[in-house]
């Protein structure tokens, strides 16, 4: 080998020094192929609007237009008029296990509210109050958390996935379906939704990265809601934002109050028109607390100070809005009062709906596994209607 | 009818599984313009362009899972994991999406997907790419699962997993790959899931397989028709969810004897369902209890080992005679 090289050798090659003896820089500068400046972080914008005290940054304020701002608000209660019925039926044997969303109305409904028939939507467990705006009922939505199936599927004409309980297992679908409108060429978006302990799961990465490199035009909100059941953000990630997790994957990443309700709106939405004309994806750390319980299963007091709830009463997204409806003259004091009480009856209205309507329909959970049911199967499924047929009344 | 490899064979059904339908589309590492690391996509990229054959990043989970969502918009993708040994850190989404959103959803949402994966050992190769766990993805309800073992068999299999409405996983035996050619037709052809074919009929004894042990039972077959006269009925299971428990059973209830070869680990592998099944469907007529010949329940060993790891002819002849001693 060394023969080799001389019988070639380079005029422009540094002539063999002395041990220990190391070539000049050429003129003082470095000829490495290598970028040895040092690499500047990327920008994360942190977007408020409208802050705890209902103060309005004016220069930032959204034009949107009233009726949409009153059906905004109406949004936000009634969203916590639900969780409130839920817990209540929860505690009383109605329903089952689920998770209850105080104090993060704004983030859910604000997710939402820029999408278009057109667009998808891949809520988690805790995003009812999204769900309800996207157009499930709230029947559906307690028939689902009630534990009948029927609730499951999303409704016809809403373009939304069901969510995954095992948390983060939504996330890699959801990009698909993006993959699939850059494939078809549809000019949507999908907006997924996660928490902070769902930023821990491998899969969640692979889809941001899968995400960024295919530019595909998904909007990923993740809800900073401070705990994933006991485990506290600090435990959770080392980052002092999560927005900075979007940027290590190469999009751009926005931090927002997640309480106000237009900071969320126009986070979404420029992310959304930024997702449908080729933009890729964008990520969006929504900061909010879960003030609540994980799921109606636990008992925040054993890991939990009330103190460190307190100043999240004050911050809370309803109130703030209401400020801002009433500085705008789209609502009176009396008109909100009216609103709350509504909504209240309209979530009385959905409960009874849900108590005449429910049923369970045990014969039929062999029919949706596949389109055909195979031969095995259908044996297992005569099997199984006799046993119920023999136990006859409300089981069968 | 042209003689081609499997991995030829494969190639043709994707080739004209892409060609009439805009839906299918194909996932993967590698997949692109290297042609996948067997090569069974070899040419698509040019062909059809890297908006219908993706390069996928190197993340297992992340192509089923977005395949899943694929599939949920209305296409059909057909993915390929490089090696089964991989197909673990795709276990999540299998799992939790793959198999189950259709049932989930109540029919709304139902994933027509393949997903393409070489199994099982015997090219020498590094540890977690000769594994044979297709009793995981049989024992997931909402999967149909499918292994050809033969270049005519993989291609019309392959076409009809890629029509079927329901995710399909599918193994190709990678030990067959390119062991040996057959005549393909070159006509758009399909086989029905689901449905196991007698290859040889024989009144003595039935030998139930698939995949890549097909070709020892084959020689084993060849060994005790010709030397020793005994009348085989050797069985190619090729679907094994679902399992096409009636031929399995009519063979056996005939035979009275059965042997059943696989190269996956022997406990709560196919071969004890199948027992389970002929326990239920033909237990009258059985004149001896059924045997496994199966890879032991340890990891795959280093290639050094895989020789006498795998089952050989001599075994399979071994458990037949033994089968056909018992009185």
């Amino acid at each position: 080998m060394p023969d080799e090289l001389n019988d070639n050798p380079d005029p422009e090659a540094p002539t063999p020094a002395a041990k220990g003896q190391f070539p000049e820089l050429k003129h003082g500068v470095k000829s490495s192929n290598m970028d040895t400046s040092p690499i500047e972080p990327g920008n994360i914008e942190v977007l408020q609007i409208l802050d705890e005290h209902g103060q309005l940054d004016k220069s930032l304020d959204p034009p949107l237009d009233d009726e949409l701002l009153v059906k905004i608000h109406r949004g936000l209660v009634l969203t916590r008029a639900f969780d409130h019925r839920m817990l209540t039926m929860q505690r009383q044997g109605e329903m089952g296990t689920f998770a209850p969303n105080l104090g993060q109305e704004a983030c859910q409904l604000g997710q939402v509210i820029p999408l278009s028939r057109k667009d998808w939507y891949s809520p988690s467990y805790r995003s009812f109050g999204a769900q309800i705006w996207r157009g499930w009922s709230m029947e559906r939505l307690l028939l689902l958390w009630a534990g009948y199936h029927e609730g499951f599927p999303p409704p016809a004409g809403v373009n939304d996935l069901p969510f995954s309980i095992v948390v983060g297992s939504h996330v890699l679908p959801a990009v698909g379906v993006a993959m699939g409108m850059n494939y078809k060429s549809d000019a949507s978006c999908m907006v997924v939704n996660f928490g902070d302990g769902a930023l821990s799961q491998g899969a969640v990465s692979e889809a941001l990265n899968i995400a960024a490199v295919d530019a595909a035009p998904v909007v990923f909100v993740c809800e900073n809601n401070g705990w994933a059941i006991s485990t506290p953000l600090n435990k959770q990630a080392a980052t002092e934002n999560l927005a900075v997790r979007g940027l290590g994957f190469g999009m751009p990443s926005i931090r927002v109050d997640g309480n106000d309700i237009l900071a969320m709106t126009v986070a979404v939405d420029e992310a959304a028109q930024r997702a449908r004309v080729g933009g890729g994806p964008t990520f969006i750390e929504a900061v909010t607390y879960r003030m609540s319980l994980h799921t109606t299963a636990d008992d925040p007091t054993v890991y939990r100070e009330e103190e460190l709830v307190d100043p999240w009463e004050e911050r809370c997204p309803i109130r703030r809005f209401e400020t801002y409806m009433k500085y705008k003259g789209l609502l009176t004091g009396e008109r909100i009062q009216q609103i709350h009480a509504e909504c209240e009856q309209e979530v009385i209205e959905a409960r009874d709906l849900f108590r005449s309507t429910a049923a369970s329909h045990p014969r039929e959970i062999f029919d949706h596994l596949y389109e055909q049911l195979p031969e095995e199967l259908e044996a297992q499924r005569d099997a199984y209607l006799r046993r119920l047929d023999e136990r006859g009344g409300s089981d069968g | 009818m042209a003689e081609m490899t499997m991995v030829e064979a494969l190639n043709l059904a994707l080739d004209q599984c892409m060609d009439r339908d805009a839906d299918v589309c194909l996932m993967g590492e590698d997949i692109g313009i290297n042609g996948g690391v067997f090569r069974v996509t070899k040419g698509l990229y040019e062909k059809y362009g890297a908006r219908r054959v993706m390069d996928s990043t190197l993340a297992e989970c992340g192509i089923i899972g977005t395949a899943v969502g694929m599939a949920i918009y209305g296409l059909k993708p057909v993915t390929e994991i490089q090696f089964s040994g991989f197909t673990m850190q795709a276990f999540d989404q299998i799992e939790q999406n793959m198999a189950r959103m259709r049932n989930r959803t109540q029919g709304r949402y139902p994933i027509r997907m393949v997903m393409r994966t070489p199994y099982g050992g015997g090219i020498r190769a590094v540890e977690h790419h000769s594994e044979s766990r297709e009793a995981y993805w049989a024992h997931t309800p909402g999967l149909k699962v499918v292994i050809p073992s033969g270049p005519r068999n993989a291609r019309a299999l392959l076409a009809a997993s890629i029509e079927d409405p329901d995710p399909v996983v599918f193994y190709e035996p990678k030990a067959v790959y390119r062991a040996f050619r057959e005549d393909v037709p070159e006509t758009h052809e399909t086989m029905p899931l689901g449905k196991a074919q007698v290859v040889r009929p024989g009144s003595d004894i039935s030998i139930i397989s698939y995949g890549a042990m097909m070709r020892v039972c084959r020689e084993a077959v060849d060994d005790l028709v010709e030397l020793n006269g005994i009348d085989v009925e050797l069985i190619d299971l090729l679907s094994i969810s679902p399992m096409d428990t009636q031929t399995l059973s009519e063979s056996v209830s005939k035979t009275g004897r059965c042997v059943i070869v696989h190269e996956g680990h022997q406990t709560c592998g196919v071969a004890s369902e199948i027992i389970a099944r002929l326990n239920e469907h033909a237990f009258e007529y059985l004149c001896a209890p059924i045997r496994r010949v199966t890879c032991p329940d340890i990891p795959f060993p280093y290639f050094q080992t895989e020789k006498q790891f795998l089952p050989d002819a001599d075994t399979v002849i071994g458990a037949v005679q033994e089968t056909l001693a018992w009185e």
